[in-house]
This record gives structure tokens, sequence and C-alpha cells, in this order.
């Protein structure tokens, strides 16, 4: 039991989890799962200024979502100390990734890029900080993220939400066909 | 569930007024914990993962999404069919079956979210989760994400909607 909970865990238990919590939250509140109006409820919450669209109520529209965030935090720091078992990443991923410069894919993120001081770096400026800019920007323009529109939204067989997610596919693919290697450049 | 439907039910004949409780918090921050875990066992927060998935090189993170969805639309149906309400006293904010076209913020927002999840290889939730990986450098990522934010709602007037 204990190594099932320490293991990495395949897709057919962690995605049929992640699903149940659409029908749970619906049962439990009547709201719509999702996590990336948490960025909106922290942004009205302290900087505001006079922006339309980030005067609202946020104490009360964002209260479950923010409590939500909090718990993966938390969550995420239990995960950590009862393991540190790494995924086995798929052989062609790691050619591809060595090929970039990257040749560990030990751990969550490549180490080098992702740390305070490959913030620094070209690389890691663009994909931490430009990269999160992208994401912030993007989900509200859309109108939600993986969570609203790929789990939720297709769960509910929205097309709107299908066309976010064809848009979501159709950057993702641009950033790892093309800006990645030009920014990489195998010679990191 | 269905015990507490039949129990509000009961307290509705007998007129009482207050039959649904209020919203408690506390359920969420479980379910963040649980989702924290679920998202760290998975490899869901792995940049690597979602590079396997971008480039087409495992069934990994297709099998997630799929099979959360496939358990996701079975529970929306399962809900609408019996006409489920809400364990608190709060409207079921399920969207309507209507169909409306896709407007351009679904296009041009969802490319902009993709280019920035590609490079980032962590989209909201996971940036949450990372942080308590001990990630901390992704709080960088987190501060820009809102940023990014900011400038939408300031600009947002200017950009097409549907």
């Amino acid at each position: 039991m204990i190594d099932l909970l320490t293991e990495p865990w395949p897709w057919f238990v962690a995605g049929p989890l992640i699903g149940l919590v659409v029908p749970i939250t619906f049962l439990y509140s009547g709201r719509k799962w999702g996590i990336s109006s948490t960025f909106r409820d922290v942004c009205a919450a302290t900087f505001p200024r006079n922006i339309e669209y980030l005067q609202y109520a946020w104490r009360s529209a964002g209260a479950w979502r923010l409590t939500m965030a909090a718990g993966l935090v938390i969550g995420g720091a239990i995960a950590a100390v009862t393991s540190s078992e790494g995924q086995s990443i798929s052989a062609a991923t790691q050619t591809d990734l060595a090929a970039l410069g990257i040749l560990s894919v030990d751990g969550l993120v490549p180490s080098e890029i992702f740390s305070w001081s490959g913030l620094t770096t070209l690389p890691g400026f663009v994909m931490i900080v430009v990269g999160g800019f992208l994401v912030g920007f993007g989900t509200r323009y859309a109108n939600g993220c993986t969570s609203g529109h790929a789990i939720s939204g297709l769960s509910a067989l929205r097309v709107t939400s299908l066309v976010a997610v064809l848009g979501f596919f159709a950057g993702g693919l641009l950033s790892t066909h093309v800006l990645l290697p030009l920014l990489l450049g195998g010679d990191f | 569930m269905a015990a507490h439907a039949s129990g509000s039910s009961d307290r509705a004949s007998q007129g009482d007024a207050a039959e649904e409780g209020p919203e408690r918090l506390w359920p969420y921050l479980l379910v963040g914990i649980v989702l924290g875990i679920v998202f760290t066992r998975s490899g869901v927060i792995s940049w690597f993962r979602i590079q396997e998935m971008f480039r087409f090189q495992s069934f990994h993170m297709f099998g997630i999404i799929g099979s959360a969805v496939a358990v996701g639309g079975i529970g929306i149906q399962l809900i609408k069919r019996f006409d489920a309400r809400p364990m608190t006293d709060r409207p079921m904010d399920m969207p309507s079956d209507s169909f409306s076209a896709p407007g351009w913020q679904y296009w041009i927002g969802g490319t902009v979210f993709g280019l920035g999840w590609g490079l980032l290889g962590a989209c909201p939730g996971p940036i949450y989760v990372l942080f308590g990986n001990g990630v901390t450098v992704i709080a960088a990522a987190f501060l820009s994400a809102l940023l990014g934010v900011w400038v939408y709602g300031a600009i947002r007037h200017f950009l097409p909607h549907s």
C-alpha cells in the first residue's frame, strides 16, 4: 500500500481521479471547476487600479478556488516529502531534449534552466517569465485553462472549449518544435 | 450524496426553510491537497511529461486528459439525467447545451496560452503544485502570469472577442 502511494501513478489512476473533481464540484456547490480564475482573483485583490475587469467581489467569487489553490500547494509539499521517485520519460523524448542540451530528465523541471540563477539567462527568462506571462494572458483571454476548458469544458461537450484546447495544442506545438529549438539551439 | 438528498427533501417536506447547508471552504482545501498529490505522483507537473505530450512520444498525458474527460463527462450526464441539485444553498451553474459559435478569444487566447504552456511546461494548477514541491523559481512564472492577467484586463477592449 505504501509502495502504491510513493510510486509514480499510471494515467488510468490519475486521470479518473482528476475527472471526478468536475461532478464532485457541481454536486457540492454547483460550480464549474477551474483553476486559472485564481490568477484574476489575486490581481483583483492586490492591484486592481481602475481596470474594470478586476473590479468585482473577488472575495466571495474566488474564496472557493483560492482555498483550493492553497490546497494544491500543500498537496505538492506532501507529495514531495513522502516520495522523490521520478517519472520514467520516454527514450525518444530524452534523445530530443539531449539534442537541445537538456541532458537530464531527473526531477520535475530541467534544473539548470528552472533555477534562480537560470532565470537570468535568455532561455530561463523566456521559458519562465515570458512563458508565465503568456499563460496568464492567454488563460484569461480564452476564459479558461487546462482545467476549465480541457477537463471541465470537454466533459460538458462545449464546442468553445474544444476550440480553446485546439489552440492550446497549436501554441504548445509551436513552442516545442519552433521556439524551444531556436532558444536552446542545441548549444546550451 | 443519496443520503444527503433524501435528508434535505425530508426537511423540505417539513417546511424547513434552511433545507440546504452553507458552502464551507474546507472541502475545497481537501480537493486541492488531493489534486496536488495526484498531479505530482502522475507527473502532470513534470516539464518533461509536457514535452513528451507535445512531441507525441508518450500516451501518458493523453491518457490522463482523456480519462479525466471521460469520467467528468459521465458525471455531468448523470447529474443532468437525475437533475441533481448542489448540496449547498447555491444554483447549479451547469453550462447550457445551446450551441454558440466559438469567438476569437478561444482561438487566439487558446493559442497564446499554448505558447506559454509549451515554454513553461506548466499550466495554472501545476504552477501552484510545483511551488509546493519546492521549485521556488516557479514563483517568478506566477508573478509574470499575474502581470499577463493584468495586461489582459487593461487592453481587453482592444482585443477581438466573439
